[in-house]
C-alpha cells in the first residue's frame, strides 16, 4: 500500500445521517456486461451515491453536492451519523476511493465499512456533530474552491481558514498508514505469535480444530 | 492470565474475546483468533487475492464455503447451467485451496447464516467470520460472530486472524413468552423499533431474560440475525440446555468424550452475574400485536392494530424527514391503518426466517387455503436440509395447493441478488418479506419491503393484503408457536 501522509483538497458536506451501503453503491445487475464494452469497474463507478446522485431518468442532480463543479474533485466527504451503515459490500468502500475520496469525516460509521476503509486508503475520521457542522458551513461557503488538510502523523484537519482539530486514530493504524504497511502484512508478521495461540488452543479446546465432520 | 483479571466479573462476549486474544494491539484493539471462517460465493474475490499475493489458505479445515446470494433458486435448474463465475470460482477455490464447499444440492448447502449452526460448524465459544453483516446470527449459539468485508476476507484466508476493536457490551432483557401469533420475529421488530436502528451502534448485544431463555434454538436464530438492524455489532445469547440439544450429534459438532469435554466448558460461557455492561434495556413482550414494519430502515415498524405514524408528530426534525421520504417511498399515507394495504409479492425465506420452524409455521397459515390471485408467493427454504425436512413432513405439498412457488434455497429475494439480480420484487410493487432490512432498493430498485414474520407473511399472500395473522383460524396447529 502507498503510504498515506497528507490528504489535501476540497471536503464535500453530506449533511445526512444513516447512508448506508444500499446508498453508496446499489447493487445493479451485470448481466448483460458481456455484450458491451463498458468495463465492470466503469459500469460500478457510475452506481456510486445513484440514488441521490442522479433522478429517475438517469439524469444528474444538479443539487447533489458531488454534482457541484467545485465539489467533482472532492477529496474529504463531510457527514452525519452512522456513515456506512447496513451491509458487508466492500463496493461502498472501492466506489468512493475510485471516485478520489480519501477521507471521510463522520461522527460515526458503520463498523465493517469502518474496517474496509483502513484498507482501500481512505481514513475514516470520528469527529463530534458540533466539529462536523462547522466544517460544513467552511466547505459549503467555499464553493469547493478551498481546500482542507488531514494531517495523519498529526492526527489533524485543518480547514480552509486555518482552524486546526485533532482526531483520535489508533497508534497501529497511524503507523501502519505512514508506513504503508497493510494488515494482512502487519498480522504475517506475527506468524510466531498466531502458531503459538494455535497450539495452546489445540490442547484446550480440541474440538474447534476437528478437520472432518463427526457425523454423516 | 492474572488473577486479577479473573477476578473481574465478565460477560459472555467478554470471556469470549479473551479466549481469543493473540496479541494486544493498543487502544482496545486485539488481533483475534478466527475459529470458523465461513465463505459465501460473493466472497470469490479474496481468492484470487491469497492467489495474487502467493499466499497459501492459513487453515483450510477452519474454511467452510457455501452458494447463497447469487444462485438461482427456480425449482429444476441446476447450478452448473449458469455459467456463474461466483459458483465455478468457489468450486475452483476448494479444489485448488483444500477447503470444505458445500455444492448446490448437498446437505451444508444453503444460506450461510442458517447452515453454520445447521451443520455445527458454528459452536458456543467459538468466533466465527463471513463477509456478510448478518453474522451476528450464529451468536444465538453463544458464538462471536462478525461480518467483515472482503478485505479483510482475504486477511482471514491469509492469517486465520483478524484484527478488533474490543466492543462494548448491551443487554437486552425480555421479559414474557413467545406463543400463539406472536413469533421471535415479533419480538425483534417490536425491540428494534424501541432501541432505534442504531440504538445499539457498534455494540455486543447479548439478548437475556425468560422471553429468551424458554425460546426455541430457531426463534433465538432470528433475534441474533437481526441485532444488526440494531446496529448492533455482535448479538449473543448464552449457550444452555437448549443450545446443547440442538448441537447434539450437528455433522460437525464433537461426537462423544469430546462433546462431553466441550458442553463442560461451553457451561461457564453464560456471563457472571455482576458484568457490567454500558447499556442496559429491558422489553416486556406479553402484551404485543403481530408486527410489521411500514417504512424503509427497521425501527420503522407498527403493530398490525396501530396505524401509520404521522411525521407531523415526530419532534426530531431529522427523524421525521426520514419518515416523510419513507412514506413517499411505500406510497402509504400517515394516519391510516396498514392493515389492508394490497400487497403484490410475498416472500418467506432469508436466514432470519426460513428454518423449519418457520417453514411450518407459514404452513399452518396456508393450510387448505389459497393465495390470492393478484400475488406472487414464494418459499424459499434456508438450506437444503430445511428443504429436504419439509418435504418430508408434506410442507410443500401444503404451499404448492395453496398456490406458492416451492423454491430451492439461496438468498433469493432477500439482497434482490438473486440469480444474478433476476430474483427480486420489481420497481413499485410491495411485498411482505420475512427478512430482515426494509431499506430503499433492498429487494431490488424500487422495491417497497414489509418486514413481518413468517405468519404475518403467509396471512398477507392468502388475504392479499396486509393482514392480521390472529383473525386467521388454524386448524390443526391449535396455536401457531
Ligand atoms: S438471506 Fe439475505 S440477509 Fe441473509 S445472508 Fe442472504 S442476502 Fe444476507
Amino acid at each position: 500500500m502507498e503510504p498515506l501522509l497528507e490528504i489535501r483538497g476540497p471536503a464535500a458536506p453530506l449533511p445526512l445521517d444513516d447512508i448506508n451501503t444500499d446508498m453508496i453503491a446499489p447493487t445493479r445487475p451485470r448481466a448483460h456486461l458481456a455484450n458491451t464494452k463498458i468495463s465492470e469497474r466503469e459500469f460500478d463507478a457510475a452506481a456510486l451515491f445513484a440514488p441521490l446522485r442522479f433522478d429517475a431518468s438517469g439524469a444528474e442532480n444538479p443539487s447533489f453536492v458531488l454534482n457541484q463543479p467545485g465539489f467533482r474533485a472532492a477529496k474529504i466527504i463531510l457527514s452525519g451519523r452512522n456513515f456506512g451503515c447496513g451491509s458487508s459490500r466492500e463496493q461502498a468502500v472501492w466506489l468512493l476511493a475510485d471516485f478520489g475520496i480519501r477521507c471521510i469525516i463522520a461522527q460515526s460509521y458503520g463498523g465493517i465499512f469502518y474496517d474496509s476503509c483502513f484498507k482501500n486508503g481512505i481514513l475514516p475520521v470520528i469527529l463530534p456533530a458540533n466539529t462536523i457542522g462547522e466544517l460544513m458551513q467552511e466547505a459549503a461557503d467555499g464553493g469547493g474552491e478551498q481546500f482542507f488538510t488531514v494531517n495523519v502523523a498529526e492526527r489533524s484537519v485543518v480547514s480552509p481558514s486555518g482552524k486546526a482539530i485533532k482526531f483520535d486514530l489508533p497508534e497501529f493504524r497511524r503507523a501502519a498508514l505512514l508506513s504503508g504497511v497493510d494488515d494482512i502484512d502487519m498480522t504475517l508478521r506475527r506468524s510466531n505469535e498466531i502458531s503459538a495461540f494455535v497450539d495452546r488452543d489445540r490442547t484446550a479446546r480440541p474440538w474447534i480444530y476437528l478437520a472432518k465432520p463427526q457425523r454423516a | 492470565m492474572p488473577a486479577a483479571a479473573e477476578r473481574r466479573p465478565r460477560a459472555l462476549f467478554q470471556k469470549i474475546w479473551d479466549d481469543h486474544v493473540i496479541a494486544d494491539m493498543g487502544d482496545d484493539y486485539s488481533l483475534l483468533h478466527v475459529d470458523r471462517h465461513v465463505v459465501h460465493d460473493m466472497g470469490g474475490r479474496s481468492f484470487a487475492g491469497l492467489k495474487n499475493r502467493g499466499l497459501p489458505l492459513k487453515n483450510p479445515e477452519l474454511t467452510f464455503a457455501t452458494a447463497d446470494h447469487a444462485i438461482p433458486t427456480t425449482p429444476g435448474i441446476v447450478w452448473s447451467d449458469y455459467s456463474n463465475p461466483y459458483l465455478e470460482n468457489l468450486r475452483e477455490s476448494s479444489k485448488a485451496l483444500g477447503f470444505k464447499f458445500f455444492a448446490p444440492g448437498q446437505p451444508g448447502a444453503g444460506v450461510v447464516h442458517v447452515v453454520a449452526p445447521e451443520q455445527g460448524i458454528a459452536l458456543p465459544g467459538a468466533t466465527l467470520a463471513c463477509g456478510d453483516s448478518h453474522t451476528c446470527t450464529v451468536g444465538a449459539l453463544g458464538v462471536m460472530g462478525w461480518g467483515v468485508g472482503q478485505s479483510e476476507l482475504l486477511h482471514i484466508l491469509a492469517t486465520q486472524a483478524s484484527i478488533q476493536k474490543r466492543a462494548g457490551n448491551m443487554l437486552v432483557e425480555i421479559d414474557g413468552h413467545i406463543g400463539g401469533a406472536i413469533t421471535a420475529k415479533d419480538v425483534i421488530l417490536h425491540i428494534i423499533r424501541q432501541t432505534g436502528a442504531s440504538g445499539a451502534r457498534g455494540l455486543a448485544v447479548e439478548f437475556a431474560g425468560p422471553a429468551i431463555r424458554s425460546m426455541p434454538m430457531e426463534g433465538r436464530f432470528t433475534i441474533c440475525n437481526m441485532a444488526t438492524e440494531m446496529g448492533a455489532r455482535y448479538g449473543l445469547i448464552a449457550p444452555d440446555e437448549v443450545t446443547f440439544a440442538y448441537l447434539k450429534g450437528r455433522p460437525y459438532a464433537p461426537a462423544g468424550d469430546l462433546w462431553e469435554s466441550a458442553v463442560a466448558v461451553w457451561r461457564h460461557l453464560a456471563g457472571d452475574a455482576d458484568a457490567v455492561f454500558e447499556k442496559k434495556v429491558q422489553f416486556s413482550i406479553d402484551d404485543i400485536a403481530p408486527q410489521i414494519s411500514w417504512g424503509t430502515s427497521p425501527d420503522q415498524v407498527i403493530g398490525i392494530n396501530e396505524d401509520i405514524p404521522d411525521p407531523a408528530s415526530e419532534p426530531d426534525a431529522v427523524r421525521r424527514k426520514a419518515m416523510i421520504d419513507a412514506l413517499e417511498y411505500t406510497g402509504l399515507a400517515a394516519g391510516k391503518p396498514l392493515a389492508g394495504t394490497s400487497v403484490d409479492h410475498v416472500f418467506i425465506g432469508s436466514c432470519t426466517n426460513a428454518r423449519i420452524s418457520d417453514l411450518r409455521l407459514a404452513a399452518a397459515v396456508a393450510k387448505g387455503r389459497r393465495v390470492a390471485g393478484h400475488v406472487e408467493a414464494w418459499v424459499v427454504p434456508g438450506s437444503f436440509t430445511v428443504k429436504e425436512q419439509a418435504e418430508k413432513e408434506g410442507l410443500d405439498r401444503i404451499f404448492i395447493e395453496a398456490g406458492f412457488q416451492w423454491r430451492n434455497p439461496g438468498c433469493s429475494m432477500c439482497g434482490g441478488m438473486g440469480d444474478l439480480s433476476r430474483e427480486k420484487i420489481p420497481s413499485g410493487k410491495r411485498a411482505v418479506s420475512t427478512t430482515n432490512r426494509n431499506f430503499v432498493g433492498r429487494q431490488g430498485p424500487g422495491s417497497r419491503t414489509h418486514l413481518a414474520s413468517p405468519a404475518m407473511a403467509a396471512a398477507a399472500a392468502i388475504a392479499g393484503h396486509i393482514a392480521d395473522v390472529r383473525e386467521f383460524r388454524i386448524e390443526d396447529h391449535g396455536t401457531i408457536a
